[in-house]
This record gives C-alpha cells, sequence and structure tokens, in this order.
C-alpha cells in the first residue's frame, strides 16, 4: 500500500486539495488525477521536456518533481496558459509554419518558448536553439519550431 | 518508469532535518532540487526507504557577501545563481560556467548544493568550486564543519559526506584582485553533461602567471586539478613556450577514462584542445 499524503494546490488558478501516493510525480497527477492530459509524459527522466508545466511562474519538469511537491504551489500546465489566451500568438505561428507534426512535444515546447519570449530580450535564433535545447522533437522540426518562436518573439508579445 | 515506494519527510528545520538522518542513516536520500535524484529513482537505479526533502527549511537558500567571503546556500536554484548581480561582479567562472548547467527548465528547479553532492564527474560547479577554492559547509546534529572542496569530492557520485550529514552552505573567497577565468566544455548538446570541461584561473601580474588552478571535469571520477600544468605554466617566460610544454604534459596528468560517449585517447585529445582554447586569450598580455 502507498504512503499517501494530503496536497493543497492550485492548478489553472483553481483550487485543488486531495490525498496522493507521495511516490507519485507531479506529471502523473496532473494526467491521471486531474485529467489534465495536455502535459505529456515522454522519458520521464528529464531529457525530453515533453512534460513541462509551470511552478510559481517558471517551467519545470513535471516528471522530476513528486505531487507532494507541489503543496502550496500554483502549477499551471498547457490547459491553463492556453484557455487563459496568454499563449494565443504563440499557438498562432506555431499553426502558420507548420511547427509542429504529431504533437507529442508541442506542449512542453509552446510553454519553454513562451518562458523566454516573455523575457523580452531580442532574440537570435541561437538564443532561441538554446532556450529550447532541453526538449526535444522526434519528427525534427526544429527549423520551423524555431521560425515560429521567433515569428512570436517579434509580435512583441504573444497575444 | 515509476519511482519505487518511499517513506517521505518533509522536515520545516535544520535540526528536524538532521535528526531523520541521523535516524536513517544509509537508508536515507536527501532531496533538494531532485533533478538528478528523480531520474535515479524513476530509473530504479535507486530506491532509498526514505527521501528526506529538505526544500521547506527555512535560511537554506540565497547568496550574501560578508566582507572577503561570498556564500551561496546550499537550496540557492541554479537560475538565482545564474541571474544573481553579485555572482556576476565577484565569480563570473561561476556566471559563465552556469550557462552550460542543463536546460531552463532544470535550472529553475535544480539546487547548487544538490548538485555538488550528487557529485556527478561530469557536472561543471565541482570543478568551478575547486578552481574557485571553495569552502564546503557541512552540518549535522554534531554541529557544523568545512573542507576544502577539493577534499569533498572522492569519486563517482561520491563526497566527503557522511549519511548524517547535510551540505548547507559553499563559501567563496573573493576580493583578491588580478585573477581572471577561463571555462570551455565539450558536449554534444548545449545543456549536456560536459564529455570533457576546464574550469580555470589565472593571478596575472607584470605580464607574468603569478599563480592559477587549471581543473578538468568528465575525465576522470572526480574533477581533476592539474598541478603540474599550474606549475609550467607560471614558471619561466616565455609563456608561449610554457603554454605548449603544459600542454605536451597534459595527458600524463589525466586518467584513463572511457566511456560509451569518449574513448580515453578523445578525452585527453579534447582536454588539449580546450586547454589551448582556455590560454588563448591570455597570450597576448603575457610575456
Amino acid at each position: 500500500m502507498d504512503e499517501m499524503r494530503h496536497v493543497t494546490l492550485t492548478v489553472n488558478g483553481e483550487p485543488v486539495s486531495r490525498p496522493v501516493p507521495v511516490r507519485l510525480s507531479l506529471v502523473d497527477f496532473l494526467r491521471g488525477d486531474l485529467g489534465l492530459t495536455g502535459t505529456h509524459v515522454g522519458c520521464e527522466h528529464g531529457v525530453c521536456g515533453a512534460c513541462t508545466v509551470r511552478l510559481d511562474g517558471r517551467i519545470v519538469r513535471g516528471c522530476l518533481m513528486l505531487a507532494v511537491q507541489a503543496d502550496g504551489a500554483a502549477v499551471e500546465t498547457i490547459e491553463g496558459v492556453s484557455d487563459s489566451g496568454e499563449i494565443n500568438g504563440l499557438q498562432d505561428e506555431f499553426r502558420n509554419r507548420n511547427a509542429l507534426q504529431c504533437g507529442f512535444c508541442t506542449p512542453g515546447i509552446l510553454l519553454t518558448a513562451n518562458e523566454l519570449i516573455r523575457q523580452g530580450r531580442v532574440l537570435t535564433r541561437e538564443d532561441v536553439r538554446e532556450h529550447l535545447s532541453g526538449n526535444v522533437c522526434r519528427c525534427t522540426g526544429y527549423q520551423a519550431i524555431v521560425d515560429a518562436v521567433m515569428a512570436a518573439a517579434s509580435r512583441g508579445s504573444t497575444p | 518508469m515509476k519511482a519505487p515506494a518511499f517513506h517521505y519527510e518533509r522536515p520545516s528545520s535544520r535540526a528536524e532535518a538532521f535528526a531523520l538522518l541521523a535516524q536513517h542513516g544509509d537508508e536515507a536520500r536527501v532531496l533538494a532540487g531532485g533533478q538528478s535524484l528523480m531520474p535515479i529513482l524513476n530509473m530504479r537505479l535507486a530506491s532509498p526507504a526514505v527521501l528526506v526533502d529538505i526544500n521547506a527549511i527555512d535560511n537554506l537558500a540565497g547568496i550574501s557577501v560578508a566582507g572577503d567571503v561570498l556564500t551561496v546556500g546550499a537550496m540557492t536554484r541554479h537560475y538565482q545563481v545564474a541571474e544573481s548581480a553579485e555572482i556576476a561582479r565577484h565569480l563570473p567562472l561561476i556566471a559563465e560556467a552556469m550557462r552550460h548547467v542543463a536546460h531552463a527548465a532544470i535550472r529553475n528547479r535544480g539546487t547548487f548544493g544538490g548538485n555538488l553532492a550528487m557529485a556527478d564527474p561530469a557536472s561543471e560547479m565541482p570543478a568551478c568550486c575547486i578552481a574557485l577554492d571553495a569552502v564546503m559547509v557541512i552540518e549535522s546534529a554534531k554541529g557544523p564543519r568545512k573542507l576544502a572542496a577539493e577534499q569533498f569530492f572522492r569519486g563517482i557520485f561520491e563526497t566527503a559526506l557522511e549519511p548524517d550529514e547535510l551540505l548547507v552552505a559553499v563559501e567563496f573567497p573573493i576580493g583578491q584582485p588580478g585573477w581572471r577565468h577561463g571555462f570551455m566544455e565539450f558536449a554534444r548538446r548545449q545543456g549536456d553533461y560536459a564529455i570533457v570541461g576546464s574550469a580555470a584561473r589565472f593571478l596575472v601580474k607584470q605580464r607574468r602567471v603569478a599563480d592559477c588552478r587549471l581543473v578538468f571535469f568528465g575525465v576522470g571520477d572526480r574533477p581533476i586539478r592539474v598541478q603540474a600544468a599550474e606549475r609550467t605554466l607560471c614558471g619561466p617566460p616565455p609563456f608561449a613556450e610554457a603554454a605548449a610544454t603544459a600542454s605536451a604534459a597534459l595527458a600524463a596528468e589525466l586518467p584513463e577514462f572511457a566511456d560509451s560517449l569518449a574513448t580515453a585517447e578523445m578525452r585527453h585529445h579534447l582536454a588539449r584542445v580546450l586547454f589551448g582554447r582556455i590560454i588563448t586569450p591570455f597570450t597576448a598580455d603575457l610575456d
């Protein structure tokens, strides 16, 4: 029998309070317990970036954190930033430039790219590649992804 | 895969954490940022009976300067070190090397102390700590003790920490004028662990290297300080000749370390190449 612990947090702005097995990862909690399946599970050891979510405003690997560690935190997922319109501009550019094929890596890449764009710096393609270096796209559509992020960045802000 | 079952503890004070570590000894693992420990658990390479999560303890994070010492709390996240004005000003070697540490999402969660306590031989910060003559601040229920970084790293994933001890901070000597630094690494992808890397610093006085520290990582079971090369670089001019001599003798000071990424011979070659790139910017200013 798994050891359980109660967690209280907000997910996409909504309060959540329930018991979780202590060994459950944050990404499995979001997907399995809350049904937020936009966050994907890839490698489960921090290499691929498919499980990227935002914790207290900064992106983290959902597979390298336990759900119990999110106690008291504000977690945002791809569903949250998509519904709020925060990444509309970025999503538009991904559509315009076919910056996805199978889409498995896309939620993680959108959250990661959004963090870079929100820094408000003037970006080079090298900056984008460096910031996205922890997100693997197995369809290898990297050129289009970098194009889309550059285009969204040059709009000034994501919406 | 998923992490195996464990008992989870989240102490809210150092004293509580020390008591837990003393109680559980070898059976417990400390969970800091989790960016190395969680993969190890998920891949079932380790199955500790107890995880002691130190994220809820106050006063373990932060960067402060007092006199000639800059202190980095063990739970300071990598991004906080990367963004710190104090680090950029006093420890530019750390600031530069931090750009090579993992990826954005990992830097947001991973911790300075956790990375050092994990002691991955291909990691950047252990080598920087040795190059900068850092002092590790270690604490347990028995009290605090300090240890030079050079004595801290003992082997692959092995440090001088006892099972009941916690690395709580790292102290860096600062305020010595004239020191310049160099940092280079070769990795397959931005943010990956280095295949070979080097952290160095040089005290340049009257167009001579008066003192230096040269450390390689990814070349053995721990960061390797190459003291014969250091002595050669501080030797009589011309510097270009000393540098050539040091480069030719470099491999003799490095272990034979091979894995799936590179042979020992390739590592020695890369070490020579990186050494050359590190010292090139200095040669114009030296006799």
